[in-house]
């Protein structure tokens, strides 16, 4: 089929399902004017019964925790997948391929070098923060846990001694693993300690505090530490590794 | 004026899908698939919204004030790792067809024509 015939075959599907969809939103109910019960329900009920701050949070890893279970795995399946298709394909092209593609690193560059050393740490301490303050203010384990992603790979960039003796990607496939498990396993506790799977078992502490909130704080943690993990091996992946295990001096 | 969060998502998503079928790079397809995705987030947002309402998080306001949804809040949430996920795959994919076909142009994979 060619780009004209596409292009006129979608312009008369394009206007028809945009009259749809028009149509369809004309049914809702008009901006700034909604009644979600259940949501209003989750805002007004979220601090006296579980002690955190913040709504979307107790939402995502509380009431809702297990659609984040889920979530959760489709980002672990997902990461495996890149993990999957790469490798395969790095195999089928053999040992020999891998000399023949190298190039000078950016890791080289002075001022990346030096950038990204001075950048590093502050995003660190930034994407902890996130991750910790997760059920008080805006935040939590998905945003902090890429945080900390862009973190460790500052610290790649910045062409840090450690990498050669330990092996970063292999560090991070078992982050990704651990942090996976490691929300189900705090779900377990719900089952052992509670009456249900992902309730809450713990002391919900003090409002406002930085420990309250019960599990939610640990399920924060358990996603963040999932994230970053997921992340960087799907970044190193696309990078071939040798951004992240590259043999510059 | 309470019509335009819906018809800017309505946009979105038809802008977005005449880019994915006008494409003539995979990267760009993917991108496309990604603005598409956008218009979920825009009414997913609307939807939730009620006027004079403040994000629900209870740090700093004062109690009894009107806030919006959380639940839909958490969709978008959801919503936008899933994208993350989709996106990475399908680049994953583009990466391997370009070592198979050597083009990132749609209409130059023949072997794939039914």
């Amino acid at each position: 089929m060619s780009r004209t015939l596409r292009t006129a075959v979608f312009a008369v599907g394009g206007v028809g399902f945009a009259v749809l969809l028009l149509w369809g939103f004309g049914g809702l109910p008009d901006f700034g004017d909604f009644t979600g019960h259940y949501g209003l329900y989750l805002a007004h009920h979220a601090v006296p019964q579980r002690v955190a701050t913040e709504a979307v949070g107790v939402t995502t890893f509380d009431y809702r925790g297990i659609d984040t279970l889920g979530e959760e795995f489709i980002l672990f399946a997902a990461a495996v997948g890149v993990l999957a298709l790469l490798r395969l394909q790095r195999g089928e092209e053999g040992a020999s391929a891998e000399p023949a593609r190298e190039s000078p690193s950016t890791g080289h560059s002075e001022t990346l070098r030096r950038t990204a050393s001075a950048l590093a740490a502050p995003c660190l301490v930034l994407g902890l923060y996130v991750v910790a303050h997760g059920h008080l203010t805006p935040g939590g384990g998905f945003q902090g846990g890429v945080v900390l992603m862009s973190a460790l790979l500052l610290v790649f960039l910045a062409g840090a001694r450690f990498r050669r003796r330990t092996k970063p990607l292999e560090a991070m496939e078992l982050g990704e693993a651990s942090g996976a498990a490691g929300f189900a396993l705090i779900g377990l506790g719900g089952i052992l300690f509670a009456d249900a799977y992902l309730e809450n078992f713990l002391p919900f502490g003090d409002f406002g505090q930085l420990v309250s909130g019960g599990v939610i704080p640990l399920d924060n943690l358990a996603v963040g530490v999932e994230v970053m993990g997921a992340t960087l091996v799907v970044l190193g992946e696309f990078l071939d590794q040798r951004f992240l295990s590259g043999g510059d001096a | 004026m309470s019509f335009l969060p819906y018809a800017v998502s309505a946009w979105l998503f038809l802008v977005g899908l005449a880019g994915v079928v006008r494409s003539r790079n995979l990267i760009h397809l993917v991108i496309c698939l990604t603005v598409i995705q956008a218009s979920t987030y825009v009414l997913l947002l609307a939807v939730g919204y009620k006027t004079g309402a403040t994000a629900p998080v209870y740090a700093d306001i004062t109690p009894g004030r009107s806030v919006t949804d959380p639940v839909v809040a958490t969709l978008t949430l959801t919503d936008v790792v899933v994208e993350a996920t989709v996106v990475a795959l399908l680049l994953a994919l583009v990466v391997r067809a370009h070592r198979r076909f050597g083009t990132l142009d749609p209409d130059e994979l023949h072997e794939m024509r039914g």
